[in-house]
Order: structure tokens, then C-alpha cells, then sequence
């Protein structure tokens, strides 16, 4: 490996350092209004003249808040879990099977995903009033999964098309049990597309607004976007941007925590397993 | 999985070519029995969520139903279809829809690529990089729109500032402009990764071996990476077109369609859920779906080869 110069180190440290402000400035913003009095809140300024905790004190110990908490990490984890492993057998099949029928599929479930989620919504409230699946955790898990299936087997054919299966016969070659032909060969090249696939899907079910909204009526169901819209500020005419932008932070550290851990399986797969592609 | 009918290999003589064959061999039969049966869990779930929603839509498109006049429901054919498509409210937000969208999916590509190559290639701080660029993707569309709406506002915001103070957001241009900058901001990292997961796949001998035979940095990255790419770049674009065509979240809190800045979906929601007229609103949906169709067949046929599912020969 050659030596790094010093040029390119700070070549790519001042990249690095623009794309981390672009990205971060506006957060900050949103952390400065979750700190700010009610007062400061019309203060144009970009730190708070006023700081205060009582937007996170009160939200924290509402249950209005950690309940929809929960709903929306255990809702997400259980979406994404069932809809990668959909996608990934439909995929697989896509990707290196010859069945009649293929083309249907794709460009069914291309459909799917591009009907307006406004007109499935009212549809789906009525469906799941009559089969008692409304304000429950199914009652969301099964429309995100069948929103986010679509997107999984794309992304997932595309990444199982690009994988050496020959490989795998390679390593029986050299020995391999086919178990291990599997985990240690195949699995980490199919993981950057999986990981990527996972946090796709598990972002989408964590921001989704519309569904959640029309779909759960109490804290039983009801995830955290949708939760957020119910916040009551000081009077019936404010909005409470403090609490909002206090939920949205709050919201988006198991996020933070969730990428951190799984952002370097994206790229496990290059330096294990295959030598040539 | 590693236990079922190995894929067709070149000496199956009867499947390799075409499938017109009256009969096929054991093997062929096997694998497309395996191959519905590996689709049909998603299929199933796909299908049943969504089949009564779009029947309903469709059918509705073709009434006149008005929640608040029920006694005025009744079969009016393709009428709801000609208001529509007859109304200067549709045609301008269909402009302005596809304005955000070429803009704002042009705008992502590259960004999205430049992000996807620091992001897998930067020599220090990958972790942190990776993560920060998830972020404006994490957080709650609603609440990133509540911010930069009062970011760009006069007297509650610090970016309202670059404009003179003029409120950015009642001017049609400038909001448009607006809007596409927080699509841009929230969705970027979204492009970014799935270009990075397809950066991931491109052999790194193949970059050294061009290396080595002299090939320059852009070279390499046009000649290799890009064509090595295309199936996630693909994915990336249709989806994010898809997504954009459809934006709705951002215009909602940002102007809600004020000044003629409205998108095909926002006037599609005020039609349903403002002005209760179920018949219009679910005859729009049904336009909305045929426009995106029309730009997932572009691209699918733009794209040849590189499309999923299709042939498996490279």
C-alpha cells in the first residue's frame, strides 16, 4: 500500500469536513430550536439566546412519546427483518433462476411502489377496521412491508446479479462443505447489499407519516412521526416546535446508533471471501 | 439453500436457449418451481395490501363520489378523467413536478456519487463520514421540513438572511428552489449509499490493474466504475425519480401548495382529503400512477441489460 502524502490527506479531510457541515448545519438547527423557550423560538438566531432542557424533561417523561418510541423501533426492526427476507428470496430467484413469469413480477411490484400512498390509504383504513388489524402492530408492519418489498428485491437482484456464483462452486473445489461455501463466500459479498437493503427499508418505515397517521388511532400502535403530529404546544394555537424538534432528536439517535453499527457491513464483503471478480 | 437444483449450467442443452420447448428436462422444471416458490411469500404480501386499494382507487375514478353530497354519487365514465386533464391546476403542477424532479434527481446523481466515493474511499473518519451522511436522511421528513421552513422564514430564521429578508418561501421560483434544496439535502444520502453498496462490488484488482497500465483517476472511474455500476445506478435513479415525482412531505410543510408551488400529489391530497371528492381525487391517482409507469418503462428500456430479471447471459 503506498504511503499517504500529506496532500492527500488533507485532500480528502477537507472533503470530508465540507460533506460533515453540509450535512450536519441544518441538524444543528433543529437541535438549537429543540433547546429554545417558547419565547426564543421567533429569535432568528442561529444559538439559542434562551436555552432550556424542559422540551426533552417533558417529552421524556410522557408516555405519549416513549410508547410511539418503542412502536417505531419495534415496528421498523420487525418490518425490515420480514421484508429483506422476502426480498431476498425473491431476489435470489430473480437473480440466478429461469422461471416464466419474471418480467410479470418486476414489473408488478414496480407498480406497487408507485401508486400514490395518499389513495392506498383510505382503502387500507377500511380493510383493517374489518379484519381488526387497526391501531395494532401488524396493522403497520404488514403495509410497510408490502411498500418496502419493492424496493428490496430491486436493490437485491441488482447486487445477486452482480455476485460470482462460480465461486461458490470454486470453493467446494478447494474443499469447502457447501455450509461453509455459503458463509464464508458467498454470504459476504450478498451482505453490502443486504445491510444497504436493511437500512433502506428500516428509514422508510421509521419516517413514514401518511400510513401511521391513518392507520392507529391511540399509543398502542401509533409510531413516533405520527405521535409527533398530536404534540400540544402552550396554547391550542402554538405550535410546539420545542417538543417537535426535541421528539425529532430524540428519534433519531436509535437511528445514528442503528447506521453506526451496521455501516461497516456495507463494505465487509470487498476484503473477505472472493480474490478475483 | 445451498442444497437445491445448481443453476443452469452450459451443459443442460435443453434450457439454455429458449423456453418454447415442449418438454423440459427435470432440472428446469425444478428450478422454476423453486423460482415461484421463492417469489411467492412477496408476492402475496405485495399483492393482497395492495390489490383492493388499487381496484378501489380505479373504480372510484370512474364515479362521481363527493363525501359531503353523497346523494349526487353516481357512474360519470371518463368525466373526472377530462376535468382533470382539462384543469391549468393540473397541467402547472405537473410542470412544477417535473421540474423538482429532473432538478432534484440530476442534482442527487452527482452529489450522490461524489458522497458515495468519499464515502468508501476517504482515507480517515469513514465511520463517522457514513454515519453524518445518514443523518439528514434519518430524521423525520415533517420535522427537517418544520426546520427549514423556519430557517428560511423572516424573523424566525438565519437563512432567510441571503435573501434580504424578502420571505423566500411566498415567491414561486424561490420556493421551488427552496423545496428542491430540502429534497436534495433530505435525499441525497439515499442515492449515496446504494451508489456506495455498488461501488463495493467493483473489483479492486481491476482499479489496480488500470492503475498500473497508466490509467488516469477519471479514467478509471469512467471506464470501470460507471459501467461496473450501472445496475445499482439504475436502481438509485428509478426510485429516486419515482420518489421525487411523488414528493408531497416537503411542499406540504413548506408553502402547502401556496403559489402555485403545488406538486401532482399535493393537489391529489386536497382533492381527496380537502375537498372530499373522492371520484377526482382517485381519477388523479390513477394519472399519477400512468405518468410514473411511463417513466419506469424509460428507464427500463434506457437501461437495456443492466434492468434486474433481465437476461441472465452477461
Amino acid at each position: 500500500m503506498a504511503a499517504t502524502t500529506t496532500r492527500q490527506k488533507i485532500g480528502w479531510g477537507s472533503a470530508n469536513t465540507l460533506a460533515i457541515l453540509l450535512a450536519l448545519i441544518p441538524v444543528l438547527w433543529i437541535v438549537s430550536l429543540s433547546f429554545k423557550t417558547p419565547t426564543a423560538i421567533t429569535d432568528p438566531s442561529f444559538f439559542p439566546s434562551q436555552w432550556t432542557t424542559s422540551n426533552y424533561s417533558g417529552i421524556l417523561q410522557s408516555s405519549e412519546f416513549i410508547r410511539p418510541l418503542i412502536n417505531s423501533i419495534g415496528i421498523g426492526v420487525i418490518s425490515t427483518f420480514i421484508a429483506v427476507v422476502l426480498a431476498s428470496m425473491a431476489a435470489y430467484a430473480v437473480a440466478r433462476l429461469r422461471f416464466p413469469g419474471k418480467s410479470v413480477l418486476i414489473g408488478v411490484s414496480l407498480l406497487i411502489a408507485m401508486f400514490p400512498a395518499i389513495a392506498l390509504a383510505t382503502p387500507l383504513f377500511n380493510i383493517e377496521r374489518i379484519l381488526g388489524l387497526f391501531d395494532t402492530w401488524p396493522g403497520l408492519i404488514i403495509p410497510y412491508v408490502a411498500t418496502g418489498l419493492p424496493l428490496g428485491i430491486y436493490t437485491l437482484s441488482a447486487f445477486f446479479r452482480e455476485i460470482p456464483w462460480e465461486l461458490e462452486k470454486a470453493a467446494k473445489v478447494d474443499g469447502a462443505t457447501p455450509t461453509q461455501a455459503f458463509v464464508r463466500v458467498i454470504a459476504p459479498l450478498a451482505a453490502p447489499g443486504m445491510v444497504t437493503t436493511a437500512i433502506l427499508v428500516f428509514l422508510f418505515c421509521w419516517n413514514e407519516f401518511l400510513l401511521a397517521i391513518t392507520l392507529t388511532s391511540t399509543t398502542r400502535a401509533r409510531t413516533a412521526p405520527a405521535a409527533m403530529a398530536f404534540f400540544t404546544g402552550n396554547s391550542a394555537f402554538a405550535v410546539p416546535t420545542g417538543t417537535i424538534t426535541a421528539a425529532a432528536v430524540v428519534i433519531t439517535i436509535p437511528i445514528i446508533i442503528f447506521v453506526l453499527f451496521f455501516q461497516r457491513r456495507i463494505v465487509a464483503g470487498l476484503t473477505s471471501g472472493a480474490v478475483k471478480g | 439453500m445451498t442444497t437445491t437444483t445448481p443453476p443452469v449450467t452450459a451443459q443442460e442443452p435443453v434450457a439454455a436457449g429458449r423456453r418454447r420447448k415442449p418438454r423440459l428436462s427435470e432440472g428446469a422444471r425444478q428450478e422454476r418451481r423453486l423460482g415461484w416458490l421463492l417469489c411467492a411469500p412477496a408476492v402475496i404480501v405485495m399483492v393482497a395490501v395492495t390489490a383492493y386499494p388499487i381496484a378501489y382507487a380505479l373504480y372510484l375514478s370512474f364515479q362521481r363520489y363527493i363525501l359531503s353530497a353523497p346523494q349526487l354519487n353516481k357512474f360519470v365514465g371518463f368525466s373526472n378523467y377530462a376535468a382533470v386533464l382539462s384543469s391549468p391546476f393540473w397541467w402547472h403542477a405537473l410542470g412544477v413536478t417535473v421540474v423538482i424532479t429532473v432538478v432534484s434527481v440530476a442534482v442527487e446523481l452527482v452529489l450522490g456519487m461524489l458522497l458515495a466515493l468519499l464515502m468508501f474511499r476517504t482515507i480517515f473518519g469513514r465511520g463517522t463520514v457514513r454515519t453524518t451522511m445518514l443523518i439528514p436522511y434519518g430524521i423525520v421528513t415533517i420535522v427537517a421540513a418544520f426546520g427549514w421552513q423556519y430557517a428560511w422564514t423572516p424573523s424566525t430564521g438565519y437563512l432567510s438572511a441571503l435573501f434580504n429578508n424578502s420571505a423566500p418561501l411566498t415567491d414561486t421560483t424561490k420556493a421551488i428552489a427552496i423545496i428542491i434544496s430540502a429534497e436534495i439535502w433530505k435525499t441525497t444520502p439515499f442515492m449515496a449509499l446504494l451508489l456506495m453498496a455498488g461501488l463495493s462490488l467493483v473489483p479492486e484488482d481491476l482499479l489496480k490493474a488500470a492503475k498500473v497500465d497508466g490509467a488516469t483517476a477519471w479514467q478509471r472511474f469512467w471506464r470501470i466504475m460507471v459501467p461496473l455500476m450501472k445496475p445499482a445506478i439504475l436502481v438509485a435513479l428509478l426510485f429516486r425519480t419515482l420518489d421525487a415525482f411523488r414528493i408531497f412531505d416537503n411542499i406540504f410543510i413548506l408553502t402547502n401548495g401556496a403559489n402555485n408551488t403545488s406538486s401532482v400529489s399535493m393537489l391529489n391530497y386536497d382533492n381527496l382529503f380537502t375537498g372530499f371528492n373522492f371520484g377526482i381525487g382517485s381519477a388523479m391517482s390513477v394519472l399519477i400512477l400512468i405518468c410514473v409507469a411511463i417513466i419506469a418503462v424509460v428507464f427500463i428500456r434506457g437501461f437495456g441489460t443492466a434492468a434486474p430479471g433481465s437476461s441472465l447471459q452477461r
